[in-house]
């Protein structure tokens, strides 16, 4: 079959099964749009602004676990979507974005538009292409799926030349594809998985250390089962929360700069950390000469650069979490008690009952931690739930009871401000019988605020809940406690009126100032299946507690802040 | 820990933007490179980069790891024993008295590259270390300008 460029990214996306796409077209990609016009494999949705395509894809991908797909045009429109790429890219999510570029007869004539995209994107993409000719197309998009998704997600970036989208080559999509430089390890080396088991059972205070991977990998059910089977108590990363489910009570909670007092006890006191794809973050670890010394450990990842990069590990793993927990499952069943680790669940348990996460509930002015846990009360399991980054992101990560995998869907190694609103719409595209909530901040929701209209054309009702504090209140938090209270361009007392704002994109909107107002609020706003914003006037000066400083250590937190 | 040299011997596929690849991976991640060369491996679509680079133990063994990471990486090999050798070029004005010149080159597998009216360039080439030996030898020839070529090495 001979197809030109065009034609060949949207027959491949159908051969990708790809059902949604989220672009914004321009000159260099034009070809591509006038292809997707005469298509009906794929819907595509309009964004307001590139950045917000990428993030929607990105929203998709993890709410899914697919490939989520992008298209932009050259120069600004890739440049916009820069910020999308790196935020996938630290998280690990699958994607494949497709740049339109100057014909490659003006390529190197600083033509207009024209930037040099792979070069830019390389260092925050798991791969990228130039494609020069449309004959390497199907080769180079059917590779770009299969780097995405396979091994360590990640996301590729595509770059078409104008006239490449218009060249006329013959089409082959191949069915199925093995590169020779690149073969992901999926199965774990059998001697290794037994050694690690063996180390578990001689170890008195073991530690599940969960992160990412296990998302990842759709790992949760045989971690679960693993812990239930051992007896092993569980700390989760930002990244993982909802793997072990907050009903488990071997889950302790986050770990972390801001994870629970027992959680970061248990690392600094184990004998044995079992770390399931983590990638030993320095907001999780604190100040590494102090990070989990008493315990040797094992590292279970499918990216080899991923183990020893920032701690020596005792028991490496390469391969993926699911096959890896599997192979352990039968072994661990047959060497572990889990009656062997009561005592060292009791003294956790104690930790937790002396030091709970908690904070003071007040009748006359709403919590940020409040507003959470209602929601966590009144849908649970009902919402898939997106924050920006800041406070409302901690407090999010801390008091709401995740119970599925995928259910938290947050910008964890970027903290990518803007992340939220545009990643809840692509949750709801690919959750559509789910309620999709953005748990954001009154300074993150301006950073990508513009797509209240895709939402609104394209029909994804996203509840956004601002926990409006009037600050940039995380930065706000570091000034208060590191900065004698300078409160240096952190005090964001003018803002729009939020209500009318949401309302002129044709959303509705609502300022709550109480409880009362708050759990009618979020009822009208299921009701009305718009858009919505949720202004909730909160406690401004709330701070996340506990923390462990940058570069403090686990088991100091600072659980109160005393003026 | 202590700061290491290593040779690594690099199997990629001769695709476009490979070399940007590996040079934007040292320099994002702060690694060093000490020298890097570069050519097709003939009738192959692979070349091979031969890259000296230093760093302790962790630093080291990151460097290999991100290297395999990269989709166009075939093969990084880091053996112990590679047969490494690197050449110089060294021009030296003419008006100098070359007394030893000769011995000294024939000590380093040297031979004179080309000469005109006023100068002769001559090449070597030998281990990097007995390199470094070398260029400091040949001062006292007052030589105008010299290149080295950085290693190439065939692990054995
Ligand atoms: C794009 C971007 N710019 C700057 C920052 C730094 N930053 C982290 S949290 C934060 C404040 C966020 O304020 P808000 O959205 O109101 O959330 P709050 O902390 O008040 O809950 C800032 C500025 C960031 N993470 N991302
Ligand atoms: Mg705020």
């Amino acid at each position: 079959m001979e197809l030109n460029g065009s034609q060949m990214v949207v027959e491949a996306l159908a051969k990708e099964n790809v059902s949604v796409v989220f672009g914004y077209p321009g000159g260099a990609i034009m070809n591509v749009y006038d292809e997707v016009y005469k298509q009906d494999h794929f819907q595509h949705i309009l964004v307001k602004h590139e950045q917000a395509a990428i993030h929607a894809a990105d929203g998709y991908a993890r709410s899914s676990g697919e490939v989520g797909v992008a298209f932009v045009t050259s120069g600004p429109g890739f440049t916009n979507a820069v910020t999308g790429l790196a935020t996938a890219y630290m998280d690990s999510i699958p994607m494949v974005v497709i740049s339109g570029q100057v014909p490659i007869t003006m390529i190197g004539t600083d033509a207009f538009q024209e930037i040099d995209a792979v070069g830019i994107s390389r260092p925050c993409v798991k791969h990228n292409y130039l494609v020069k000719d449309a004959k390497d197309l199907p080769r180079v998009l059917k590779e770009a799926f299969y780097i995405a998704r396979s091994g360590r997600p990640g996301p590729v970036h595509v770059d078409i030349p104008k006239d490449v989208t218009a060249q006329v080559a013959k089409f082959h999509y191949p069915e199925n594809i093995t590169m020779q430089t690149y073969k992901p390890t999926y199965k774990g080396n059998v001697r290794q998985i037994k050694k690690a088991v063996d180390a578990i059972a001689n170890s008195k205070r073991p530690v599940l250390y969960i992160g990412g991977g296990a998302i990842n990998s759709n790992a949760a059910e045989q971690v679960r089962e693993f812990a239930k089977i051992t007896g092993i108590p569980a700390v989760e990363t930002l990244m993982a929360r909802g793997v072990m489910g907050d009903e488990n009570p071997l889950l302790l909670g986050m770990l972390g700069m801001h994870g629970c007092y027992s959680a970061n006890m248990a690392m600094s006191e184990a004998d044995l950390m079992i770390a399931f794809g983590p990638r030993f973050d320095d907001r999780v670890t604190g100040k590494l000469s102090e990070f989990a010394k008493h315990a040797k450990i094992i590292h279970v990842d499918i990216d080899p650069s991923s183990i020893g990069k920032i701690v020596d590990i005792d028991y490496p793993i390469v391969g993926d979490l699911k096959n890896v927990v599997e192979g352990m499952l039968p072994l661990a069943k047959e060497k572990i008690n889990p009656t062997k680790y009561k005592s060292w669940r009791d003294l956790l348990n104690r930790y937790n009952e002396i030091h709970p996460l908690k904070y003071d509930d007040s009748e006359t002015i709403l919590k940020p931690q409040w507003v959470i846990e209602r929601v966590g009360e009144l849908l649970d399991d009902k919402a898939f739930i997106s924050t920006d980054v800041g406070q409302h992101q901690m407090w999010t990560a801390q008091f709401y009871p995740f119970s599925f995998p995928r259910q938290f869907v947050t910008s964890g190694g970027l903290g990518t401000m803007g992340f939220g609103l545009p990643a809840a719409m692509g949750v709801k595209k690919a959750n559509p019988e789910k309620i999709s909530i953005n748990f954001t901040g009154d300074g993150s929701i301006l950073m990508n605020v513009q797509e209240l209209m895709t939402a609104v054309e394209f029909d994804m009702p996203v509840i956004n809940i601002i926990l409006n504090n009037k600050f940039l209140g995380m930065v706000r938090q570091w000034q208060t406690f590191f900065y004698d209270k300078r409160y240096s361009s952190t005090d964001i007392e003018v803002q729009p009126d939020f209500v009318k704002l949401v309302e002129s994109f044709g959303g509705v909107g609502y300022r709550v100032t109480t409880k009362d107002e708050f759990d009618k609020a979020l009822q009208d706003a299921i009701d009305s299946d718009k858009v919505a914003f949720i202004d909730v006037q909160v406690d401004r000066l709330e701070n996340v507690l506990p923390m462990v400083p940058a570069g403090g250590t686990l088991y100091n937190m600072m659980l109160e802040y005393k003026e | 820990m202590e700061n290491v040299r290593r040779v690594l011997s690099v199997i990629v596929i001769n695709e476009e933007a490979v070399l940007s690849r590996i040079s934007g991976l040292f320099a994002g991640r702060g690694y060093n490179i000490d020298s890097l060369t570069v050519a097709p491996v003939p009738n192959t679509e692979f070349s091979r980069l031969t890259i000296v680079t230093s760093g302790n133990k962790r630093v080291l063994e990151q460097i290999v790891k991100q290297l395999h990471k990269l989709i166009p990486t075939y093969k990084v090999i880091e053996s112990e024993e590679f047969v490494e050798k690197e050449m110089a070029l060294v021009k030296i004005p003419l008006n100098e008295d070359f007394n030893g010149l000769d011995a000294m080159l024939k000590a380093y597998n040297g031979t004179i590259a080309s000469s005109g009216e006023n100068f002769v360039v001559v090449m070597v080439a030998d281990d990097a270390k007995r390199i470094d030996n070398f260029l400091k030898a040949i001062k006292k020839y007052n030589p105008t300008d010299m290149v080295r070529g950085g290693s190439v090495a065939l692990d054995v």
